[in-house]
C-alpha cells in the first residue's frame, strides 16, 4: 500500500498498462509536451515517446474517431478529452459509431477503447466546462461508464477498463484529482459491474457516484455524530450498475437517498429510484429522495455557484427530510 | 458537366502507372457487371419489401467502385459510405452474403444487425459501410493509425460521398492525416448529389480536390465513369500513401442514375436531359466498347458474362430468401462481448419491465 492522490493512481494504472502491453497507447490534447491539462499523464511522454503517448490537435471528434479505428485493428488506446463537456464535440463518434460498431457488424469487430474525462464543478469554470453528462452516455447500450471515488479504484477500474474488450467510457473529477488515499501496490483491477459499500449504516442508505461519494461520506460522519448511521453505497460502475448492492442496502436501512453532482432530471438519480422503489417497495419507510445540482447553467459568481452545487450542506438536508419522513427524525432539525 | 483530369502540383507523377492484365481488364468488368446486376434486383426485391430501411444503389458509379478497389491490395484497409454494395461485392467476393444481409438474414455479412448500409467483411479489410455522412473518415485515420503504429504494409482506402466533404470531420481528418504522415486515400465519389443537392449547392470550391491544398497534400480529379482513368489514379495514390506514408485526396466525378435511395425517385432535383446525357457514359457500355476494340470482348463474351451474374444474383436471392431469420433469442447477442455476462449479472433488482430477461440473455448460459 502506498499513500498516493487520485490522479497520481491514474498515471500509475497507465504508466503500468503502458509497460505491460505494447498495444496500448495514449491519445489526446495536451497530454505529451504539457503533461496533460490537470497533469494526469505528467512524464509519460518522456518514459514512452511519442508513439505510445500522442498529442492531438483540438479535434476531438477526428481522435476518438481514429482511436475507434486504432481499436478495431486490435490497438487499446486511451483517449483523454480534457474536459467532459469537450466529449458532446465527439458524440457522433462515441454514440454513433464506438457504441454501435461490435452490434451493428454482427460480432465482427469490436472497439477495446477507454475514453478518460474529467467531469464536475467547483471551480468557477463556468456554464459550458461544469458539467456532469456522464448520465448521457450511460443511457446508451454498447458502452460501459465507470466513475471511481477514489484513488484505489481509480487505478484498478483504469486497468479494467483498459483490458476490456468494449468502449469504456472512464468518469475522472476535477475536485478528486488532488484527493489522496491508499492504493494497492503492483498490478490489481477493480471489477467492472461491482458497486463498493464506502460506510455501513443501518438508518440510510446515500447512493452515490464520483467526487459525490466523498460528499456523502462527510454527511454520514456529520449525522453521525448525532446518532444516526448512513450507509453509503459508491457505485463505481453506472452501466452496469450493481442493483444488487444497491438493493441489499436499501432493504437494510428501508431508506433511500440517491445523490448527484448533475442535474437529477433524467439524471443518474432518477434511475437509481426508479429501480430502487421496483426492487425494494415492500421494504420502504419513506418514499425514494434525490438529490442533484440545481438545474441552471453553471453560474460563474462564488455564492451563485454554491448554490447550485449539489453540495454537502444541501445532501444533508435531504437526508434529513428522508429521515423526518419516516419517523426517525422530527421535521426540521438541524435546518 | 465537362470534367477535365485536373490535379494540385502536388499530385503523385504519372510515371507511377499500373501494368493491367487482360484478365484483370475482363475481371473489372464482370465485377461492374455484377454490381448492375445485383442492384438492380436488389431494387426490385425492396420494392416487394423483401428488404427494408434503406437501399441505397449506386448505379452508374460502378466505374469508380471497381477502379478503386482493383488497385487495392489484400494488404489495404477500406471504409466506405452507406453506398456500400459495390464494395462489399468486390471486396468480400460473396453475392450471396451480401444479399442475406440486405434481407436482414443470419448468413449475411453483418448476419442481419447491419443491412444495406453496413456490410463489411473484415478478414478481406473491408472495414464496413457506415452510415453517419463523414463518420468514417476519422476512423479510417484510425486504421491508418494502427497501420503506421504496428509498421505493417498497406495503406486505407476511405470512400466518401460528395455531401461528406462540408461536415467538420471531413476537415478534422485530412488535417490528422497530413500532419502525423498516415497511409490514407480518401476517395470522393462525386456524383454530384447529395441527395438532393448539388455540389455548387453545397460547396463553395466545388472542385472537391482543390481543398488538398489546405493540408499541403496531392490532390486530383479523374473521371469516374473511365474504370482504367480511377485504377491508374488510385494506384498512384495508395502507392504514395504505402511507400512515402503521404495521404491523399481524390475526387471521381460520377453520376448516379438512380435517386438517393429507391424510396427517391430522383426526378425532383434534376433535368430528364442532364440524366439522360450523362447517360450516354454509362460507365458499363463504355467499358465494355474500349475492351471490344482491344479484342478482349466479343457478343459471346459479354452474354456469357452478362448470363454469369444474372445466375450468381439470383442464387443469391434464392439463398437469401431461404436462409434463416437471426433468432430472437440473440437480440443481446452482439451489444457487448463474454465478459459482460458476469459484468452485468448484478444488475438485475428492480429492473424495467422485460430486462430481467434480457439481462438473462446476457449473462446466461447460451
Amino acid at each position: 500500500m502506498a499513500e498516493m492522490t487520485y490522479r497520481e493512481a491514474l498515471r500509475t494504472a497507465l504508466r503500468e498498462e503502458l509497460a505491460r502491453d505494447e498495444r496500448v497507447f495514449l491519445l489526446g490534447e495536451e497530454i505529451g509536451r504539457f503533461e496533460g491539462s490537470y497533469k494526469v499523464t505528467a512524464g509519460l511522454l518522456k518514459e514512452f515517446g511519442p508513439r505510445r503517448v500522442r498529442d492531438m490537435p483540438i479535434s476531438e471528434e477526428s481522435f476518438v474517431g481514429a482511436a475507434i479505428g486504432a481499436a478495431m485493428l486490435g490497438l487499446r488506446p486511451v483517449v483523454e478529452i480534457m474536459t467532459i463537456n469537450f466529449a458532446l464535440v465527439a458524440m457522433d463518434q462515441i454514440i454513433n459509431h464506438a457504441a454501435k460498431v461490435r452490434y451493428m457488424f454482427g460480432g465482427e469487430v469490436h472497439v477495446p477503447l477507454v475514453i478518460r474525462t474529467p467531469g464536475g464543478a467547483g471551480s468557477q469554470l463556468t456554464a459550458q466546462h461544469s458539467q456532469s453528462l456522464e448520465v448521457w452516455f450511460a443511457s446508451t447500450p454498447g458502452l460501459k461508464v465507470v466513475a471511481p471515488a477514489t484513488p484505489a479504484d481509480a487505478k484498478g477500474l483504469l486497468k479494467a477498463a483498459i483490458r476490456d474488450d468494449d468502449p469504456v467510457f472512464f468518469l475522472e473529477n476535477l475536485v478528486l484529482y488532488n484527493v489522496r488515499g491508499e492504493v494497492p501496490d503492483g498490478d490489481y483491477t477493480t471489477p467492472i459491474g461491482v458497486a463498493r459499500v464506502a460506510r455501513e449504516g443501518t438508518d440510510l442508505t446515500i447512493v452515490a457516484h464520483s467526487y459525490t461519494v466523498v460528499r456523502a461520506l462527510a454527511v454520514a460522519e456529520r449525522l453521525a455524530r448525532e446518532g444516526i448511521s448512513v450507509e453509503v453505497i459508491d457505485l463505481r460502475s453506472l452501466r452496469p450498475l450493481d442493483m444488487e448492492t444497491v438493493a441489499a442496502s436499501v432493504r437494510k436501512t428501508k431508506r433511500a437517498l440517491c445523490a448527484e453532482e448533475g442535474w437529477p432530471t433524467f439524471g443518474v438519480t432518477a434511475e437509481l429510484a426508479a429501480r430502487i422503489q421496483r426492487a425494494c417497495f415492500d421494504y420502504l419507510d419513506a418514499p425514494v429522495e434525490r438529490v442533484g445540482g440545481a438545474e441552471v447553467p453553471m453560474p460563474y459568481a462564488k455564492p451563485l455557484e454554491q448554490a447550485a452545487l449539489a453540495s454537502e450542506d444541501k445532501i444533508e438536508r435531504a437526508a434529513r427530510a428522508v429521515l423526518a419522513e419516516s419517523g426517525l427524525l422530527s421535521v426540521g432539525r438541524g435546518r | 458537366m465537362q470534367i477535365v483530369n485536373s490535379s494540385s502540383p502536388q499530385a503523385p507523377s504519372r510515371e507511377r502507372t499500373r501494368a493491367v492484365t487482360a484478365e484483370e481488364l475482363r475481371a473489372m468488368y464482370e465485377q461492374m457487371v455484377l454490381i448492375r446486376t445485383f442492384e438492380e434486383h436488389a431494387e426490385e426485391q425492396y420494392t416487394r419489401a423483401r428488404i427494408g430501411g434503406y437501399l441505397h444503389l449506386s448505379i452508374g458509379e460502378e466505374a469508380t467502385v471497381v477502379g478503386a478497389l482493383f488497385a487495392t491490395g489484400p494488404e489495404d484497409y477500406i471504409l466506405s459510405s452507406y453506398r456500400d454494395h459495390g464494395v462489399a461485392l468486390v471486396r468480400c467476393g460473396d453475392p450471396a452474403a451480401t444479399m442475406a444481409e440486405l434481407f436482414g438474414k443470419e448468413t449475411g455479412l453483418a448476419h442481419g444487425r447491419g443491412g444495406s448500409m453496413h456490410l463489411l467483411c473484415p478478414a478481406r479489410h473491408f472495414l464496413g459501410g457506415w452510415g453517419i455522412v463523414g463518420g468514417h473518415l476519422p476512423i479510417a485515420v484510425g486504421v491508418a493509425m494502427a497501420l503506421d503504429y504496428q509498421q505493417r504494409p498497406g495503406a486505407v482506402l476511405c470512400l466518401l460521398g460528395d455531401g461528406a466533404v462540408n461536415i467538420g470531420t471531413f476537415h478534422e481528418s485530412l488535417n490528422l492525416a497530413a500532419l502525423f504522415h498516415l497511409p490514407v486515400v480518401f476517395l470522393i465519389v462525386n456524383n454530384q448529389y447529395a441527395m438532393g443537392t448539388p455540389v455548387a449547392m453545397a460547396s463553395a470550391e466545388p472542385e472537391l480536390y482543390k481543398r488538398a491544398c489546405a493540408y499541403r497534400m496531392p490532390g486530383e480529379r479523374v473521371d469516374g465513369m473511365d474504370v482504367l482513368a480511377v485504377l491508374e489514379a488510385t494506384h498512384r495514390f495508395l502507392t504514395l500513401a504505402r511507400e512515402e506514408r503521404q495521404p491523399g485526396l481524390l475526387e471521381c466525378v460520377a453520376y448516379r442514375f438512380r435517386g438517393h435511395s429507391v424510396a427517391d425517385p430522383g426526378r425532383a432535383y434534376r433535368s430528364q436531359e442532364e440524366l439522360e446525357q450523362w447517360r450516354q457514359r454509362d460507365p458499363i457500355p463504355r467499358f465494355e466498347a474500349e475492351l471490344r476494340r482491344r479484342g478482349l470482348l466479343d457478343d459471346t463474351m459479354v452474354q456469357q458474362i452478362a448470363a454469369r451474374a444474372e445466375q450468381q444474383v439470383r442464387e443469391a436471392i434464392a439463398a437469401a430468401a431461404a436462409a434463416p431469420d437471426p433468432p430472437l433469442t440473440s437480440l443481446y447477442q452482439h451489444v457487448y462481448g463474454p465478459a459482460a455476462r458476469e459484468q452485468f449479472a448484478r444488475m438485475g433488482p428492480g429492473a424495467p419491465y422485460g430486462e430481467a430477461e434480457a439481462l438473462q440473455r446476457l449473462t446466461g448460459e447460451s
